[in-house]
């Protein structure tokens, strides 16, 4: 009988570990149990992949595209983005006006709710830019309002101001914006969620907006957790871009692969990504038959000359050697299995402006013409370093430029990996770098002045490449006085022109977007940004 | 028994402190978490003294470990940065992986222990190679191979049970759980046969039959008990390592739990994430460990705590 007391105790303390566990189990089932549309309530419903945002959805301290897509479809801004041709279409805006490119007017629509009822006027605009550029509120958003005359003021560490001097409110439906300089295309700028209008109720508790954030858009916040942040049709939208589902739900996924399993399956309804084994001889094509698209985004993806590698800043024709050396046409379609355009310029065709030729032939693969130049220009001694973070998946690629690169010319390329984007982002700052190093970016606004203002000109933040020319200098900033958007344009390609003499970088290409859905959808539209049109997408009868 | 219990528990303390400031300062070697955070371009000195500010980076090691005690222990296990708390994270992940490592726990134990008996008592023979061949394949493969490969077959092509389990329903959790459970069953299957074969031939064994005991009883009663005893250790301490260490799993199926939570914290250097998810992974090991020292006592009168 010992035996058997001992077995039941230690089958009971075996079952009370289980009672606890499943007690435990309860929780935590909430929203959004398995399928993709919209149950029997005759409500529409679409789920789409999310991932986990940086910072609060706060718009003017977002700067990342997973808070970014959930920041786009619950605000509107003052003017938005047409999904084809990335044109900018007043949206909240009756108007921007200017006659000098320097002070603008910018009158409003009436009758914009915010989603907690208050009118959008025009204090919303200058009380939500005001605190997007004041230092003591520390927004990751700050960088846009450096446009408008006082940032640099109120934006410098420990800067106790709060206003910018260059932002005056006129009326309610009216406000003025003087900028520090001529900036033709500032109107183009303000379709970005960090010029969003902010409701009173933000200023009075920043604290409650950021559990539940509210804008002027198409969609509004109804709840979000850790896995699901679902978003409701706006009833008192009145812009020109009404939703047309009921329901939208961001659900998080931390997997691409995951999602792209869901979509296949018919348990998810829209990713902006497809897993790159499935890219390989477009295998996601049998997969999402019908249910797949690709475009060409505002991205660029190029390799900087290192400032700081003497033998590679004092050397031009080295430089074009090398960047003629890379066979950008045969990495493409071999390696990034056609998920980029190779580049022959520093901006996309699809932003106003650009036309893909700056580069001209020293980014056209040539191996004979490389090698000669790089004999002429005396080689490159000891190890060429072409560093890249290694967890962003370009370990393959900037293997095969390297392999491209010795082939052609014979110089010893060999890649270095950092641990993480961080380390790489600090080795950079530090100018610890020798050789070359990767470089990327992705449009704030669709314009060409977006991929050549903010790196390359001298003392620019991301200016990884020290470029400093006040030739280049004065040429953006005569376009950005120029009357017209033609004209405007012409002298921003001029500059462009001038990165292709003197290549302080060289373009690689430019990557695109491709997304899937299941087949519960329909009208899924995405834009310049490779964002999904959250307003077109709709549910199939 | 009870002073056994209070004494393990007050060995815990030291335990505690001494892994999670561990954990603190090997997170804190990461680097700075404030780098990296704006895209390609640097985050403004602002942005990067609020966060700094807010999560006490400019402290000395200790100071900020004892200031993030402090909080802990007021049950304030404080915000990631994207300003989710993180204690409602862990309520809301924790049971998901739990519902995960009970039903691979059942999954390990009952097939398992079930395979390892019957390969046990019939050794040598086509059962006994059987499941030698079966479980030598299964522990061969890596578990994201199996893991894709089952949610590819049963989840994508025949649609018996959800390819994913964002929800966290016990319906949805039953493949990623038979995924995960998988590995660990083969181990348990081996180390019962083992074990059993081992006890079989003992003295106690034959005195038993000696005795005219039938052949149910004395398998059922004296040898597979004390035969279990390693393989309740393993079950004990897997259960530990199934509620921290399923980060592959739960990435593969999606699941919200604290697998992939340690992982995302880990990849955005979160660090009051890790610390807090792997805190209270600590205290389950701790917990385990003394469950699985009691259950030794229940299962062999030879192993006392008295």
């Amino acid at each position: 009988m010992r035996g058997r007391s001992r077995l039941a105790v230690a089958a009971a303390s075996a079952s009370v570990l289980m009672l606890a566990l499943s007690a435990c189990g309860g929780g935590g089932t909430g929203t959004g149990s398995g399928s993709g549309s919209g149950g029997g309530s005759g409500e529409s419903a679409v789920v789409i992949k999310g991932c986990t945002p940086e910072n609060p959805l706060v718009p003017g301290n977002t700067s990342e595209t997973c808070g970014g897509d959930i920041v786009d479809a619950f605000t509107a801004k003052l003017v938005h983005y047409n999904t084809e041709t990335a044109e900018p279409e007043m949206d909240i805006a009756e108007s921007i006006e200017s006659d000098d490119n320097q002070n603008f007017t910018v009158k409003l629509k009436q009758g914009y709710k915010f989603q907690d009822g208050t009118e959008v006027k025009a204090k919303n605009f200058v009380d939500a830019w005001n605190y997007t550029a004041a230092a003591k509120n520390g927004q990751a958003g700050a960088y846009f309002m450096k446009v408008i005359e006082g940032a640099a003021e109120i934006g410098e560490e420990g800067a106790a101001g709060e206003t910018l001097t260059g932002l005056a409110v006129v009326d309610d439906y009216t406000f003025t914006i003087k900028t520090t300089e001529k900036v033709s295309n500032l109107p183009v700028r303000l379709g970005y969620s960090a010029f969003a209008p902010m409701p009173d109720s933000f200023f009075a508790d920043p604290k409650a907006f950021e559990d539940k954030p509210i804008g002027a858009g198409p969609f509004q916040i109804e709840s979000k957790d850790t896995q699901n942040t679902v978003l409701t049709k706006f009833a008192d939208y009145s812009g020109k871009y009404p939703a047309n589902v009921d329901k939208l739900t961001f659900r998080i996924y931390t997997d691409p692969a995951a999602a792209y399993t869901d979509v296949v399956a018919n348990n998810l309804d829209y990713t902006n990504e497809i897993p790159s084994d499935q890219m390989i001889g477009d295998a996601y094509k049998s997969d999402l038959t019908d249910r797949n698209l690709n475009r060409a985004s505002g991205r660029f993806q190029g390799i900087v000359f290192s400032p700081n590698d003497e033998q590679l800043r004092d050397n031009l024709k080295l430089r074009q050697a090398l960047s003629m050396a890379i066979n950008r046409d045969l990495i493409a379609k071999d390696i990034m299995h056609g998920s980029v355009i190779p580049a022959k310029g520093w901006a996309p065709s699809v932003v106003d402006g650009a036309t893909d030729t700056a580069c001209g032939e020293y980014c056209t693969f040539d191996a004979a013409k490389a090698k000669t130049l790089y004999d002429e220009a005396g080689g490159y001694n000891g190890v060429l370093a072409l560093t890249t973070n290694g967890d962003g998946a370009h370990r393959e690629w900037t293997e095969a430029v390297c392999n491209s690169i010795k082939n052609a010319v014979g110089a010893d390329c060999r890649v270095v990996l950092t641990p993480d984007f961080a380390t790489y982002n600090k080795q950079i700052d530090a100018g610890e770098l020798k050789g070359m190093f990767r470089t990327g970016w992705q449009m704030d606004y669709p314009s060409i002045e977006n991929f050549l203002g903010p790196i390359y000109t001298t003392g620019a933040d991301s200016n990884w490449s020290k470029y400093d020319n006040p030739a280049f200098n004065a040429k953006l900033a005569e376009a950005a006085a120029a009357g017209t958007d033609d004209e405007a344009n012409k002298l921003y390609q001029e500059a462009e022109a001038m990165l292709g003499q003197d290549l302080p970088t060289t373009p690689l290409w430019y990557p695109t977007t491709t997304v899937g859905w299941s087949d519960k959808v329909t009208d899924v539209k995405i834009n310049a940004f490779g964002v999904l049109d959250f307003s077109a997408i709709k549910v199939k009868n | 028994m009870i002073a056994y219990i209070i004494r393990r528990l007050l060995q815990m303390i030291p335990v505690v402190f001494g892994t999670t400031f561990l954990i603190y300062a090997m997170v804190y070697s990461l680097g700075d978490p404030t780098v990296g955070r704006c895209g390609e371009r640097p985050c403004s000195p602002a942005y990067v003294a609020r966060l700094r500010a807010e999560y006490n980076l400019d402290d000395p090691l200790l100071v900020q470990y004892f200031k993030y005690m402090g909080k802990i222990a007021t049950g304030d296990f404080g915000q990631t940065f994207n300003g989710v708390d993180i204690g409602a994270e862990l309520l809301a992940r924790w049971p998901i992986t739990m519902k995960l490592a009970v039903i691979a726990l059942l999954v390990e134990a009952i097939i398992g222990i079930a395979a390892g008996v019957l390969a046990g008592l019939r050794k040598g023979g086509f059962l006994d190679s059987l499941v030698f061949v079966s479980t030598l394949a299964i522990i061969s493969i890596p578990v994201f191979v199996l893991g894709s490969v089952a949610q590819l077959v049963f989840g994508v092509r025949l649609a018996w049970l959800p390819p994913t389990a964002t929800a966290g329903t016990w319906h949805q959790l039953l493949l990623p759980g038979i995924v995960l459970g998988t590995l660990s069953m083969a181990y348990i299957a081996r180390l019962t046969r083992n074990s059993l074969v081992e006890n079989l031939g003992a003295d106690y064994v034959r005195t038993a039959k000696a005795k005219g005991l039938t052949w149910r009883r004395t398998v059922g009663v004296h040898t597979l008990r004390n035969s279990l005893i390693p393989v309740i250790t393993f079950i004990g301490f897997d259960l530990g390592a199934l509620m921290g260490g399923a980060i592959v799993t739960e990435r593969i199926f999606n699941v919200q739990g604290i697998g992939g939570y340690i992982w995302h914290s880990i990849s955005t250097k979160d660090g009051g994430a890790i610390v807090a998810t792997v805190t209270l992974l600590v205290l389950v090991y701790l917990i385990m460990s003394l469950l699985v020292d009691l259950l030794y006592g229940a299962l062999d009168p030879r192993i006392s705590h008295d």
